[in-house]
Order: C-alpha cells, then sequence, then structure tokens
C-alpha cells in the first residue's frame, strides 16, 4: 500500500523518513477514542470478575498496540528494529510471573501470622 | 503494509523476507539499524530501558496490592468528581485518558507535516500536543492536590484502607507526570527549532555539531507516544482494577 501511494506521488518517494496519509492517522486517533471509551464503561458498569479483566486487558492491548504499531511507525521498520525493541520486553512476561508467585506467598503468610497473633 | 521506508541514511542492503532479513541485517560487521537514523535508534532504546523502569514500577504495585491483607482503596470512588450534584465514577482519570490520546494524535500529525517540510502546520501542531500535555499536568495537579489535602492520602498511609496505596500511586503517576512535564519542555524547543526554520536550513542544535533536520520531530514523537503508551498502561492497571 505504501508503495501504491509513493507511485502516485513521486515528490513524497524522494522525500526522507516516515511519510503516509494523514487519514490513517485520525482513524486510529478515532479509534483510540472509542477504546478509551470501551474501557472506561467497563467501570461505569461495574463489570465483575473475569469478564472486567479480559475486557480490560483486551482493550489496553489493543490500544498500546494501535499507538506502537501506527503512531510509532512499527508497521513499516525493519524486522531488524522491530524485535530488538519488541523481544527484550517479553522477559517482563519472567518479572510479573515472579510477583505474582511472591504476592500469593506474602499473603498467605500474613494471613497466617496475623491470624496466630489474634488467638 | 509492512514495507520498511527509506531514509536518507546510506544505501541499505537488499532485504530478505522475515527472520532471514533479521539474521541479514544484523550479521557481519554491519550497522544493524539500516535507515534509521541513529538519533531514532537510540530513542527507540531509551525507550525500551524506560518500559523497564515502568513496568517494574507497575509491577511492585501488582505485588503490593496482591499481597496487603487491607481492603484497597476503590479506585473508582476516589478519583470520582461530583458533577451536577451527582456523582461520577473515575471522570477526572475519563478527561486526562482523552487528553492525552488527543495530544498523541496531534503529535502524530505533526511528524507527517514536518517530513512535508511544512512549517506552520507543524508548529502548529507541536504547540497543540504541549499545551494539552500541560493541560494533562495540570489535571493531575489538581487530582494530587485533592487527594493530598482533602483526602488526606500519604505515600506511608491514608484513612481508607491499604497503607501501599498512597505510596504506589504517588510513585507511579509522579514518575508519568515527571516525563510528560519534561515532554512539553522538549515540545516547545523543539517548536520553537520547527518555526525558526532552524531545521530547514539545517543549523546545528545545542550542544552538537549535527545538522538540524525533522527527523528530530519524529524522534521528539516517538517520546511522547510513549509517554501516552504508558498512561495507557496505568490507566488500565492502577484505576480500573
Amino acid at each position: 500500500m505504501a508503495h501504491a501511494e509513493a507511485q502516485q506521488h513521486p515528490v513524497a518517494a524522494h522525500a526522507e523518513g516516515q511519510q503516509h496519509p494523514i487519514g490513517i492517522y485520525l482513524k486510529i486517533w478515532g479509534l483510540l477514542f472509542v477504546l478509551s471509551t470501551a474501557s472506561y464503561l467497563v467501570d461505569y458498569f461495574h463489570f465483575h470478575g473475569y469478564l472486567r479483566w479480559f475486557l480490560i486487558i483486551l482493550f489496553m492491548l489493543l490500544k498500546a498496540g494501535l499507538i506502537v504499531a501506527v503512531f510509532m511507525h512499527m508497521l513499516w521498520e525493519r524486522l531488524a528494529m522491530v524485535y530488538a525493541i519488541l523481544v527484550p520486553t517479553l522477559l517482563l512476561m519472567v518479572l510479573l510471573g515472579i510477583g505474582a508467585l511472591e504476592a500469593d506467598y506474602t499473603f498467605f503468610t500474613r494471613g497466617v501470622f496475623f491470624l496466630k497473633g489474634l488467638f | 503494509m509492512t514495507q520498511a521506508i527509506q531514509t536518507n541514511t546510506g544505501q541499505p542492503l537488499p532485504l530478505p523476507e522475515g527472520i532471514e532479513g533479521i539474521v541479514a541485517d544484523w550479521s557481519s560487521d554491519q550497522r544493524a539499524f539500516k535507515n534509521v537514523p541513529w538519533g531514532k535508534a537510540m530513542m527507540w532504546i531509551f525507550l525500551l530501558s524506560d518500559t523497564f523502569i515502568f513496568s517494574s514500577f507497575l509491577i511492585s504495585y501488582m505485588t503490593v496490592r496482591m499481597s496487603t491483607t487491607d481492603p484497597w482503596p476503590n479506585p473508582s470512588e476516589v478519583f470520582g468528581l461530583t458533577m451536577f450534584g451527582k456523582s461520577i465514577p473515575l471522570l477526572l482519570i475519563a478527561i486526562m485518558t482523552f487528553v492525552l490520546i488527543s495530544s498523541s494524535g496531534t503529535m502524530a500529525m505533526a511528524v507527517k507535516f514536518g517530513y512535508e517540510k511544512n512549517r506552520r502546520m507543524t508548529f502548529i501542531l507541536l504547540l497543540c500536543t504541549a499545551a494539552l500535555g500541560a493541560t494533562f499536568v495540570g489535571m493531575q495537579a489538581f487530582e494530587w492536590t485533592k487527594l493530598i489535602v482533602h483526602e488526606g492520602i500519604r505515600p506511608w498511609g491514608n484513612p481508607l484502607g491499604a497503607a501501599q496505596f498512597g505510596a504506589a500511586f504517588f510513585m507511579i503517576t509522579g514518575f508519568h507526570g515527571t516525563h510528560v512535564s519534561i515532554g512539553v519542555i522538549f515540545l516547545l524547543i523543539v517548536a520553537t527549532k520547527v518555526i525558526r526554520g532552524d531545521l530547514d536550513h539545517e543549523r546545528p542544535g545545542f550542544m552538537t555539531g549535527r545538522k538540524g533536520k525533522y527527523e528530530i520531530v519524529e524522534i521528539m514523537g516517538l517520546y511522547w507516544h510513549f509517554v501516552d503508551l504508558v498512561w495507557v498502561f496505568i490507566f488500565a492497571v492502577f484505576y480500573l482494577w
């Protein structure tokens, strides 16, 4: 698509940097508004439990993906660049897992010791 | 759609498809990030490190929230606003979210007009972005004042529940607000450079001998969109949890 447009506008093909039609930014902007409203409504209508979590995480990841892909132009970068930046963030999943395990354990021991103090 | 756009920084080698392309770009004594100005690659690497900092904050927040035995203050009520005699949950935060997303939209368009060398539009859009960013910081100051003065929330405790609430809140939103404030200052600097024509005349910038180019608008944009990106995560895990 970008290629076809470059052919239609020979001037743009010679210009430097990221050149994309303004429409794509406006559409993504609108989409981000819709997604933000949707995630706000999750709270407004008091969704609870797994449905709440599913919707919050879904809207969060969609918004993050749109910002990185279009606004930050990752969609049009070479893969060597995209992978160098995005793959290391997967390491954070490990930290997230460790954090959750640790928190569960702390909660459990607190339960045990605080209860002991009561009796 | 995934085709790479050439920029003027040397002659990139022909790019094989997929994983072979990555291997070709990274192998044997060449520049790994071809057709990307070095400033942009450096900004991306900085943003990656910043991602780790913010993630550490958010993950430690998750850890203290999951492990506390006291009830966590309900963000939906704490951050609600009373309008027209009716309490609307999380209203202030929703407005802040829309303000920041709008600033991202104007920033993206500023980058576009920058590469088209449309000085006036780039300047106007950069100023809009800075104004929206300043609005966001102002609303955050209002929120902090409300919490500190009226609700009595402190980093070491609060009357609403778990003591960790204040520490996590002030640390995370404070660090994010600092990023927004620094971004506003740099937006004004870049806007000044644009309207003065520094980038058109390739005048070297502050403390550097390198020629000014419109790629600095895109690099500024990367930082600004990152600030918005972090807010997306804060909004989801701090305010909506």
